[in-house]
C-alpha cells in the first residue's frame, strides 16, 4: 500500500512544484489536473487499506468536479488569449499594488 | 456463463432523504435549473427582465422556508444545546448555525441579485459585457453593445454559487464539502471576468482567481484524502471518534488539518493565502465582488468551523496556535496594507483581510463551552452578518461614483463627495465606521462579540493584538472619511450617476441594518446565541 502511497505523493509535489514554476496557463492548469489525480489515487489506496467503497466513490466525485473545472477554466484561459494572444501568466500584470 | 438474475442482487437499501429539511437549498438549485432553461427557451427582448424576477422570487421563497426550516429544528441536548439533525443519510447537517448561515447567505444574494439587475447605471444595460466571446475594443464588442446585448446567465450563475455556499456551510462529510466549495467557485470564476468595462482586468482578475482557486482547493482534496485515510471515512463524526480516540498516525491527522486549513484559509482570505484578495475584489464587476465578498467568507467561515470543530475538535490543542499565528498574521498585514491603497475597492479588498484575521481570532478562541456567553460560533455568525450587510453596501456605493469610463475608484477622485451625495457619503462614512467597530455601528458588536469568545476561550494576548489592529485599521477608514467630506474636490469633483430604485434600496437597506444591529443588537444577537452549536 504504501507504494502507492508514496506515489501518489510524489505526483503530488510534481504538480504543486510544476504550478509554481510553469508560465504557461494551460501548463499550470495541466499541473493542477495532475494534483487531482494523484488526490485520487490516494483515495482508491486508502479506500483499499480499510476495505471500504468510500474512497472509490469520493474519487467519481473528484473526476466530476475536474471535468466541470476543466470546462471553466479553458473558458476562461481561452478568452485571455483571444484578447491577448497568449497564455503566459506573468503577462495577466495589470493588477498591481 | 452465469445469468445475473433478479435474485442475485445485493440488496440495497433507499436512501431516506428529509426533503422538508433541506428544500431550501433543493429551492434555490431548482430554481437554478429553471433559469437555464428560461435563457434557452425565453426571448432575448424581455429575458433580462423575467431572469432577475425568477431570480428574486425564488430566493425569496427560499428565504421564508429558511425560517419555517429553522423555527422546525429540534432541540438536541447534549454537553451544549444544539438544534438539528443531520440528514440525506449523514451527507448535509440541517442544525442551528447551518440554517442561520442560509438565511445569512440568501438575505447577501437578495442584496447583490438588486445590484446585478441594476441596468439605468451604464445607460440602460447590465454592469455585464453583452458577449463575452467578443476581446476587448474589438468590433464585435461594438456591434453587442449597439445591438444592447446583455448576458442574463448572470443570474443563473448567481443562484449555482448560491446553492454551493449552502451546501459547503451545512455539509456533514468531506466529499459533500468539497463538492460544495467548488460548486460554490466555478461560478465565481466566470462571472469575474464578465465585466462590461475595463474587461482586460476583469479577465486577469478571472485567470488569477481561478488558477489559485483550483490550486488551493487541490489541497484542501488532497487534506480530505489524509483525513479518509486516518479515519477510514468521510463523516465529521466519524473522524471525530477517530481522533478521539488517536486510532491512526498523527502524522496523517497534522497533514490532513493542515492540508484542509491550507485550502479554507485561501477561501477566507487569509494571510498568507491572501494574494488572490485584492487582484479579485478590484477586476471582478462590482456586483459580483459584493456577492463573492459577503457570501464566500460566511460560506467558508462556517465549513471551517464545522470542520475544526466537529471534526478535529479533539485535536483542536494541534490547529488553535496555527490560527493563533495565522489571525495575528491577517490582522497586521491586512490593516498595514490597507494603509497603502489608492484604489476603493483594493482597500476594501485589504480590509476584508484585515476582517478575516478578526474573525479567525473568534475561530483560534474556540469557545464552544457553554451557551449563556457567547460563544466562538454564535460570535462568528453575528460578525459575517453584520461585515457581509456593510460590505455589500460600501461595494453598492463604489457602482454609483462613477465617470466616462465607468466606475471611478481612485481615491482621489473620491474627495469632495460629501457635497455631491450626502446620502451616498453618509452611507459610505457609516459602512467606513462598521468596519472600523466604532460603537453604535454593527461593526461593534461583531467586533466585541468575536473577541469575548477568544477571550472566555482563553486567548487574551490575541484580543489584546486585535483591538490594537482595529486601532491602527480605523486610520485608513477615517481617511477616507475626511476625504469624503472635508477635503476639496480635484477639478470638477466625483460624478454621482443616478441610480435606479434597485441600488437605491441596497444602499439604504444597508446603511439601516448597519445602524440597527449596532444600536439595537438584541434580538440578532439572541438569534445567534440561540442558535448553538453544530451537530454532528
Amino acid at each position: 500500500m504504501n507504494e502507492y502511497l508514496t506515489l501518489s505523493m510524489i505526483l503530488f509535489t510534481i504538480g504543486a512544484v510544476g504550478v509554481l514554476v510553469r508560465r504557461n496557463a494551460i501548463v499550470v492548469f495541466m499541473c493542477v489536473e495532475l494534483m487531482l489525480n494523484a488526490t485520487n489515487l490516494a483515495l482508491v489506496t486508502f479506500s483499499r487499506q480499510h476495505g471500504t467503497l468510500d474512497g472509490q466513490i469520493a474519487a467519481f466525485f473528484v473526476m466530476v468536479v475536474a471535468a466541470a473545472e476543466v470546462v471553466v477554466g479553458l473558458a476562461i484561459i481561452v478568452s485571455i488569449y483571444s484578447t491577448r494572444r497568449t497564455t503566459s501568466v506573468d503577462d495577466a500584470s495589470l493588477l498591481k499594488l | 456463463m452465469a445469468t445475473l438474475l433478479l435474485a442475485d442482487r445485493p440488496d440495497i437499501a433507499a436512501p431516506t432523504i428529509e426533503w422538508s429539511l433541506l428544500s431550501p437549498l433543493l429551492v434555490v438549485a431548482g430554481v437554478a435549473m429553471v433559469a437555464v432553461l428560461v435563457e434557452t427557451f425565453w426571448p432575448r427582448r424581455t429575458r433580462f427582465t423575467a431572469q432577475a424576477v425568477l431570480a428574486g422570487l425564488g430566493l425569496l421563497a427560499a428565504l421564508l422556508d429558511t425560517v419555517r426550516v429553522y423555527v422546525s429544528l429540534d432541540r438536541v441536548d447534549g454537553d451544549v444545546v444544539g438544534r438539528g439533525t443531520p440528514v440525506a443519510e449523514g451527507a448535509v447537517t440541517v442544525d442551528g448555525p447551518g440554517v442561520l448561515t442560509w438565511g445569512l447567505l440568501l438575505v447577501f444574494a437578495l442584496l447583490s441579485l438588486a445590484l446585478f439587475a441594476e441596468r439605468r447605471l451604464d445607460g440602460g444595460l447590465s454592469a455585464f459585457t453583452g458577449r463575452a466571446v467578443d476581446p476587448p475594443g474589438s468590433a464585435g464588442e461594438a456591434e453587442a453593445t449597439r445591438l444592447r446585448l446583455e448576458h442574463t446567465e448572470t443570474f443563473p450563475l448567481l443562484l449555482f454559487a448560491l446553492a454551493g455556499m449552502m451546501l459547503f456551510a451545512s455539509a456533514n462529510d468531506l466529499v459533500t464539502m468539497f463538492v460544495g466549495l467548488e460548486v460554490m467557485s466555478l461560478p465565481l470564476y466566470l462571472l469575474c471576468g464578465l465585466a462590461r468595462r475595463r474587461r482586460l482586468v476583469s479577465q486577469e482578475a478571472s485567470l488569477k482567481y481561478f488558477l489559485l482557486g483550483a490550486f488551493s482547493s487541490v489541497f484542501f482534496l488532497y487534506g480530505v484524502a489524509l483525513a479518509y485515510g486516518y479515519a477510514g471515512s468521510f463523516r465529521l463524526a466519524d473522524i471525530d471518534t477517530a481522533v478521539t480516540s488517536r486510532t491512526g498516525g498523527e502524522h496523517l491527522l497534522l497533514a490532513a488539518i493542515g492540508l484542509i486549513s491550507v485550502g479554507m484559509l485561501f477561501k477566507v482570505g487569509a494571510v498568507p493565502f491572501h494574494q488572490w484578495t485584492p487582484d479579485v475584489y478590484q477586476g471582478a464587476p462590482t456586483p459580483v465582488t459584493a456577492f463573492m465578498a459577503a457570501g464566500t467568507k460566511a460560506a467558508a467561515f462556517v465549513a471551517f468551523m464545522r470542520v475544526l470543530f466537529v471534526a478535529f475538535g479533539g485535536a483542536s490543542w494541534d490547529w488553535r496556535p496555527l490560527l493563533w499565528v495565522v489571525a495575528l498574521l491577517t490582522m497586521v498585514v491586512g490593516s498595514l496594507v490597507a494603509i497603502a491603497q489608492t484604489d476603493v475597492k483594493r482597500m476594501l479588498a485589504y480590509s476584508s483581510v484585515a476582517h478575516a484575521g478578526f474573525l479567525l481570532v473568534g475561530l483560534a478562541g474556540a469557545y464552544v463551552a457553554d451557551s449563556e456567553r457567547i460563544t466562538s460560533v454564535s460570535g462568528l455568525l453575528f460578525y459575517l452578518g453584520v461585515y457581509g450587510v456593510s460590505s455589500i453596501g460600501a461595494f453598492a456605493v463604489v457602482t454609483v461614483v462613477r465617470d466616462a469610463g465607468g466606475e471611478t475608484t481612485h481615491l482621489s477622485r473620491w474627495a469632495g463627495l460629501g457635497k455631491e451625495s450626502p446620502f451616498l457619503a453618509g452611507s459610505f462614512a457609516l459602512f467606513m465606521l462598521s468596519f472600523a467597530g466604532i460603537p453604535l455601528t454593527g461593526g461593534f458588536i461583531g467586533k466585541w462579540s468575536v473577541f469575548s469568545a477568544a477571550w472566555s476561550g482563553g486567548y487574551g494576548a490575541l484580543v489584546v493584538a486585535g483591538v490594537l489592529t482595529s486601532a491602527v485599521a480605523a486610520y485608513f477608514y477615517v481617511r477616507v472619511i475626511v476625504l469624503m467630506f472635508f477635503t476639496d474636490p480635484v477639478g470638477d469633483g466625483p460624478t454621482v450617476a443616478l441610480p435606479s430604485v434597485l441600488t437605491t434600496v441596497v444602499i439604504a437597506a444597508a446603511a439601516a441594518g448597519t445602524m440597527v444591529l449596532g444600536i439595537l443588537p438584541g434580538p440578532v444577537l439572541d438569534l445567534a446565541q440561540h442558535a448553538g452549536t453544530f451537530v454532528r
